[in-house]
């Protein structure tokens, strides 16, 4: 499927805008989590690894590739497994008392 | 089929965008981080019957792919050490901006394959249809300037533009990350490596400029191979002089980097997920790239064009007066008597591993009835919001720290500011000598308070090297020794009351 030249610019700009709001209200707590969790969400260049190893037809394609795959789903299960552990940690006192019980 | 999987590429990306969201509060952020994963175990799993996927050995290669990157990944993830976490986050980052280079490596192969044979039958065609000699409709062709056998004619104009793009800033992120990963790591210490860096690493982009130009138009192996090693040759001559202390904000740069050269991998092989998520982590990741380097008050070309050098000896006078030492046990009960406490934890705590003694100590304090809060400075850590996650490791809960302007009104109303391992962030001289060299940085007005205990290894300068007054000051006790053993003897000195 191919996107067309100004369709294309207008899911740049609009996915810009959210991005920026996204963050722009974070609190600094959680500056690290979101860089880590951001890094994961890039992990998504997993799947076009995974859309130009499916269509590779010789065997260089096929061995730069599968570098991408394996680099793409070191990123986004890496990225995941990291996050998920620094926010795990992000309990109210309240939380932690209803842990403690 | 190819429905369903724009579908759920749709999907993916809006539950990217609302996790991203649930992450940037602290009540919401571990809802944010699962929705995130949904989305992306989804948009993996539908990839799978993506019409251009085709080939048993393709199929299996992906399998392969993923099974041993993903198992490596989730092992190393979850074993490293919660101070060890920003050069994970360096290391998972440059893996992401390699992938986005290797993708644009395989179309531009993949051009540099299809595209001799298609210009060849597009000239035969023409040939056929004027009646004119192979040479005269190839230089027709040519003229026209829609296809040659070339990089831009094989994948369209646009798109090289954008794969050529994507894969520089693809390759400078992934080579630019794995050294910041081996300088937080330990692993490198040189921060230089040649003489007149600023000019070798100007010398080395232009190269790589001109090369990204030739590839647009080369039919070439050897031209994309040059471009590549370039792109990764300057993102190591970036990275290497850039200091410690600025290595956050470097990490978030190539951090977001790699999601604009995910972005336009993905116009490249038209993948919208990849467009819109990349996009999001592009502009986030310059934002957050921003604040880090706004709360070390170091402009963002600073950082990558100079080092902490260019500033340092300005200021050769040392701080008046002398230290003056107190005991564990003695600077313990002190706190123990107070009313308002406010610890101020810095890196050299998490290294020291005494965040879980000083927690025990806090809730000591507290069964006492002193009111004890944690400040804490934008960069304290490695990187903004790092400290917060080793003090809710330690089981510290968020209500009870506070960031610089929450609190910094608030120090002259404390009986004890309790600083542990922290120094340049609470070095008055940041705010009152225009000479020294982290002037105009914003601090923790720690020396407001009554008191001041300051918990440290030894009697040396922080990590820019500046000597820090705070330490002479009348009203500061210095606690010597390594922080741990240090809150162990305050906590016993507690409990002995």
């Amino acid at each position: 499927m191919a996107i067309e030249g100004f369709v294309a610019i207008y899911i740049f700009m609009l996915a810009a805008f959210a991005g920026f709001e996204v963050i722009s209200r974070v609190p600094v707590i959680l500056h690290t989590p979101l860089m880590s969790g951001s890094n994961f969400v890039h992990g998504i260049v997993v799947v076009g690894a995974m859309v130009v190893l499916g269509h590779a037809e010789s065997v260089a394609e096929q061995v730069v590739g599968f570098i991408a795959v394996v680099l793409a789903a070191g990123n986004a299960v890496g990225g995941y497994v990291v996050t998920e552990r620094m926010l795990e940690m992000f309990k109210s006192k309240d939380e932690q008392k209803k842990g403690a019980e | 089929m190819n429905f369903i999987v724009q579908l759920t590429y749709l999907l993916a990306a809006v539950l990217f965008i609302l996790g991203l969201k649930a992450m940037s509060s602290p009540k919401t952020a571990r809802k944010g981080i699962i929705w995130a994963g949904v989305g992306m175990v989804l948009a993996t799993l539908v990839t799978f019957v993506h019409p251009a996927v085709h080939g048993f050995t393709n199929y299996l290669l992906i399998i392969i792919a993923i099974a041993v990157a993903g198992a490596l990944a989730w092992w190393s993830g979850r074993r490293v050490a919660m101070t060890e976490m920003p050069q994970m986050v360096a290391l998972y980052n440059g893996m992401g901006g390699g992938a986005a280079a290797a993708i644009a490596g395989v179309e531009m192969l993949r051009a540099l394959r299809t595209a001799p044979a298609d210009f060849r039958a597009q000239a035969e065609a023409l040939a056929a249809d004027a009646n004119i000699s192979m040479a005269a409709a190839e230089a027709a062709l040519r003229a026209e300037g829609v296809a040659s056998a070339s990089i831009a004619g094989g994948l369209g104009a646009d798109v090289a533009i954008l794969a050529i793009l994507g894969a520089l800033i693809g390759t400078v992120a992934f080579s630019g990350s794995l050294v910041a990963w081996a300088k937080l790591d330990g692993r490198m210490k040189r921060n230089s490596l040649v003489p007149a860096q600023q000019l070798v690493n100007i010398v080395i982009f232009a190269l790589a400029v001109i090369f990204g130009i030739m590839t647009f138009f080369t039919d070439s192996i050897a031209v994309v191979v040059i471009f590549f090693a370039l792109g990764l040759l300057f993102g190591v001559f970036v990275a290497v002089p850039i200091g410690g202390a600025d290595m956050p904000v470097i990490i978030s740069l190539f951090n977001a980097l790699t999601g604009l050269a995910v972005a336009f991998e993905g116009y490249a092989i038209g993948n919208p997920a990849m467009i819109i998520a990349g996009t999001v982590v592009g502009a986030a990741g310059t934002l957050l790239t921003q604040l880090m380097a706004k709360a070390m008050n170091r402009p963002i070309t600073n950082v990558l064009f100079a080092g902490w050098g260019a500033t340092e000896g300005a200021s050769s006078e040392g701080p008046e007066g002398e230290m003056q030492d107190i005991s564990a046990e003695d600077a313990g009960i002190m706190m123990a008597y107070a009313e308002r406490v406010v610890i101020v934890p810095g890196y050299g705590m998490a290294v020291a591993q005494a965040q879980h003694k000083i927690w025990e100590l806090v809730e000591l304090l507290q069964d006492r009835g002193v009111d004890v809060k944690f400040a804490i400075h934008p960069v304290a850590g490695r990187m903004p919001g790092h400290m917060n996650v080793l003090l809710a490791e330690a089981g510290v809960p968020y209500d009870m720290i506070y960031d610089m302007e929450d609190i910094n009104e608030d120090f002259a109303a404390t009986d004890i500011a309790v600083v542990i391992g922290a120094n340049d962030v609470v070095n008055p001289a940041a705010r009152d000598d225009p000479s020294s060299p982290i002037y105009g940085m914003p601090i923790l007005n720690v020396d407001a308070a009554e008191n001041v205990l300051v918990i440290k290894r030894g009697r040396g300068a922080g990590f820019s090297g500046v000597e820090n007054a705070l330490f002479f000051g009348e009203n500061t006790r210095m606690v010597f020794g390594d922080g741990q053993k240090v809150a162990g003897s305050m906590v016993q000195a507690v409990k002995g009351l």
